[in-house]
């Protein structure tokens, strides 16, 4: 058995990306879709520190990386907020049943 | 000739005070009047209307002085304000000339003016808008000084036209009443058909000047130039004779002469000092002036001056038919103006032009005297001028019955009165010229006029009061604003006479002496001298004559009236059923002058007039009509290309934009899961295509 390489975390970074696809695609629940697209990012975060380790030989990879995390809450706080605007107006949080913008 | 002249003149300064102080005076109160009347009370509008006119009469006295301390030859002021008109060969100035004739005509007007001012402090006290008829008399006495003292033609016609604008204003005076206003404007009317006359014989006259060389409207270098123009011919007539004859056009209509004179009786629908002041004693003198003050060109026009006796004679012995016959007490005397200004045309047409002059001074005095007498007796009678509800008034009012009485004597030529002078000097004149139907006819006129004036002190003031009873207990004799001027002017109408006390009664004829230097002496000297060919004594002999024969049938006309309205002796009934009451009828009625302008000028005017409105409701109507209806068919094309064709491109465009957004509207679904997927597919469509 080989020792963990670049490949290894880039299989990890996948399935977490396709896992947090599918979350965001299959959710109705609108916490259930910002919980996907967390995931969607921490994959693109795998990504970054993978390329950094063995790739380059500086630090730019951990930066964008922490400014990632940063952004993830921001978005979260941001989307956390919309959630319960939505639910004081609708009383749900189901994505499907706010299309009031629909003509 | 021309330089002497310009030698002569003497300059001075105050002369324009006589024409600007009634000017201030009509400002102040034309324009501050009805606040000044609302804040100081009606004693502030007399003190500034009779103040101004007061000191113009004594500006007038202190140029008569003056003139009278001149060497006689030499007597011309000359006041210079500024030049006027400036254009090409017209230079006309505005200036102001004293001579001896406009001396008497400013003494006249202001101080007969300023008397009449006075006297309507009392005539009109009671009207609301007091300080309106001092505004307009105040303007009239400007109007009128302007055009007596006015050293140009222009500037006579500019007072020409103003004295006939004031005395519009001052016969519509009460102009709630129709009568009243319309009156008012068949002055005005009348005036204007003998001012186009006046101003046509002015252009005439310029243009004859310009073309003997000398252009020139003042009245100075015309006396000077018109032998010059003797000779010209327009249209086969001699140019001098059309300029007079156009010229006595206008005199006609300001001076109320026929066939003009239609106006003068329906002015006496203002108020009474107002006939007195502009329709009997100043503004209708006017003409008389005219023809005085350009003596120099009537002269050489005999044709014209045997018209103007003619005219004169005529309207002399009309007029005194008619005022026989009135009943209004204004209508009697108005009708007794007109007759007497046909005296001074007379005078005039004789070419003995002071002697017109000095009998319209006469006239102003007693006829100025009468009228303001008619209006203590209208004023004590509550407005009522029906003679034939009057009667016995001498008891309420004596002083206006004695004043009345003197300018009565006067008017109808009783010896020594100052009528008498003047009236006997103009038929003698008449005679001695050899106009004998003309003096014919004076002489019955005069006749008559003793008999209408008595007529009217008979039926005033005589035999028993026929008001009703409410109107008796009224009756009171006017207070001393008013009977002073009566009395001042009463005593004037008694001996102005002696001014120009003829020759015949071992006078000095010292008025004609003093207008000698600027009136020429007509045709009344030639006939004169033909009438001396058989001596001096034959000549005293006749003058003698005739003086009796004008007293005699002066007098027979004052029994005729004693008999009919005194002593009843003889019935008036029975003198009007003369002839079937016809005679009568037709004098009463005016001799329908009026109903035939009515039927001829009025009717032809408003025939001419309909023909206009039928003219211009179915021509011209039909012309604008018709344009009008083919711009409306062109903007219907237009309209139409506007509706279907513009509209329907802007229309086209927003229904295919909203249809091709109809059909991308179902992309929007507002379901996030469905962008998800759009989005997802995309970017793996995108990688695919950037794979391949």
């Amino acid at each position: 058995m080989a020792a963990i390489g670049l490949t290894h975390f880039l299989v990890v970074s996948l399935l977490v990306f396709l896992a947090g696809m599918f979350c965001v695609l299959t959710r109705r629940n609108a916490i259930g879709i910002l919980m996907g697209v967390e995931l969607i990012l921490n994959s693109a975060n795998i990504n970054y520190l993978a390329f950094a380790r063995y790739s380059s030989g500086n630090y730019d990879g951990q930066m964008f990386a922490i400014f990632v995390i940063m952004l993830a809450a921001a978005e979260a706080a941001i989307g956390l907020a919309i959630v319960l605007g939505i639910y004081q107006t609708f009383h749900t949080i189901d994505v499907d049943a706010t299309d009031t913008l629909r003509l | 000739m021309h330089e002497m002249t310009h030698e002569a003149i003497t300059a001075v300064s105050y002369l324009r005070w006589v024409v600007l102080l009634p000017l201030l005076g009509a400002v102040v109160n034309g324009l501050g009047g009805a606040w000044i009347q609302k804040r100081f009370g009606k004693g502030a509008i007399s003190f500034l209307a009779c103040t101004p006119v007061l000191g113009a009469f004594a500006f007038a006295v202190a140029g008569f002085l003056h003139l009278r301390s001149m060497p006689a030859e030499s007597r011309v002021l000359l006041d210079h304000l500024f030049a006027w008109i400036h254009v090409g060969s017209l230079n006309v100035d505005v200036a102001f000339q004293l001579d001896p004739l406009s001396a008497v005509m400013i003494l006249i007007v202001t101080g007969v003016g300023g008397l009449i001012h006075i006297y309507s402090t009392g005539y009109m006290h009671d009207d609301p808008a007091y300080w309106r008829f001092f505004a307009y008399l105040n303007l009239f006495t400007f109007a009128m000084l302007t055009l007596v003292l006015g050293d140009n033609m222009l500037l006579m016609f500019v007072g020409w036209e103003g004295v006939g604008l004031c005395s519009y204003a001052l016969i519509g005076f009460w102009y709630s009443e129709w009568a009243n206003a319309s009156a008012g404007s068949k002055a005005f009317i009348v005036n204007r058909v003998g001012d186009f006359g006046f101003m046509l014989g002015t252009f005439l006259l310029f243009w004859s000047l310009s073309d003997a060389g000398h252009p020139t409207l003042v009245f100075r270098e015309i006396v000077d130039y018109v032998p010059l123009i003797e000779g010209y011919q327009f249209g086969g007539f001699a140019a001098v004779t059309v300029i007079t004859l156009l010229m006595f056009v206008g005199a006609t209509g300001k001076s109320a002469q026929i066939p003009l004179f239609v106006w003068l009786p329906d002015a006496m629908a203002g108020p009474t000092p107002v006939s007195a002041l502009i329709h009997a004693a100043t503004m209708v003198t006017a003409g008389v002036y005219m023809i005085a003050r350009l003596s120099a060109l009537f002269v050489l026009a005999p044709a014209t001056l045997d018209v103007i006796a003619v005219i004169g004679a005529a309207t002399a012995l009309f007029a005194a038919t008619i005022g026989t016959t009135q009943n209004d007490i204004k209508k009697v005397l108005a009708y007794s103006t007109v007759s007497q200004l046909g005296f001074m045309f007379i005078a005039m047409g004789a070419g003995a032009f002071a002697v017109g002059v000095f009998h319209l001074m006469t006239h102003a005095f007693f006829k100025a005297c009468l009228f303001l007498g008619s209006g203590s007796v209208i004023h004590a009678m509550h407005h009522e001028q029906d003679m034939r509800k009057m009667g016995g008034l001498k008891k309420w009012m004596p002083q206006t019955y004695w004043t009345f009485v003197i300018s009565t004597l006067a008017i109808a030529g009783i010896p020594f009165f100052s009528g008498f002078i003047s009236k006997d000097e103009i038929l003698w004149k008449a005679y001695s010229s050899g106009h004998t139907f003309v003096w014919l006819a004076g002489l019955c006129a005069a006749a008559l006029t003793a008999f209408y004036m008595f007529r009217l002190v008979y039926m005033t003031f005589e035999g028993e009061c026929r008001a009703d009873h409410h109107t008796q207990e009224h009756i009171h004799e006017s207070p001393l604003s008013m009977t002073a001027p009566l009395m001042i002017l009463a005593f004037l109408a008694a001996t102005a006479g002696v001014l120009n006390w003829p020759h015949a009664l071992f006078g000095g004829s010292a008025f004609s002496n003093w207008l000698a230097p600027v009136l020429e002496h007509g045709g009344a000297h030639d006939a004169h001298a033909t009438v001396h060919a058989g001596g001096e004594h034959a000549v005293e002999t006749i003058e003698y004559a005739l003086m009796v024969v004008s007293v005699a049938i002066a007098l027979a006309g004052i029994f005729v009236a004693r008999a009919v309205y005194g002593t009843k002796t003889l019935s008036p009934d029975t003198v009007a059923d003369l002839a079937g009451g016809k005679i009568y009828r037709t004098v009463y009625n005016k001799y329908y002058v009026d109903e035939l302008y009515e039927a001829t000028v009025v009717n032809g005017t408003l025939a001419l007039t309909r023909l206009s409105a039928w003219f211009d409701s179915n021509i011209i109507d039909g012309i604008v009509n018709g344009s009008a209806l083919v711009v409306r068919m062109v903007s219907w094309v237009n309209g139409q290309f506007d509706k279907y064709v513009v509209d329907g491109m802007v229309n086209g465009v927003a229904s295919a934009t909203s249809f091709f957004g109809g059909r991308v509207r179902r992309l929007q679904t507002g379901s996030i899961n469905a962008y998800l997927y759009v989005i997802v597919l995309a970017v793996i469509g995108a990688m695919v295509a950037q794979v391949l």
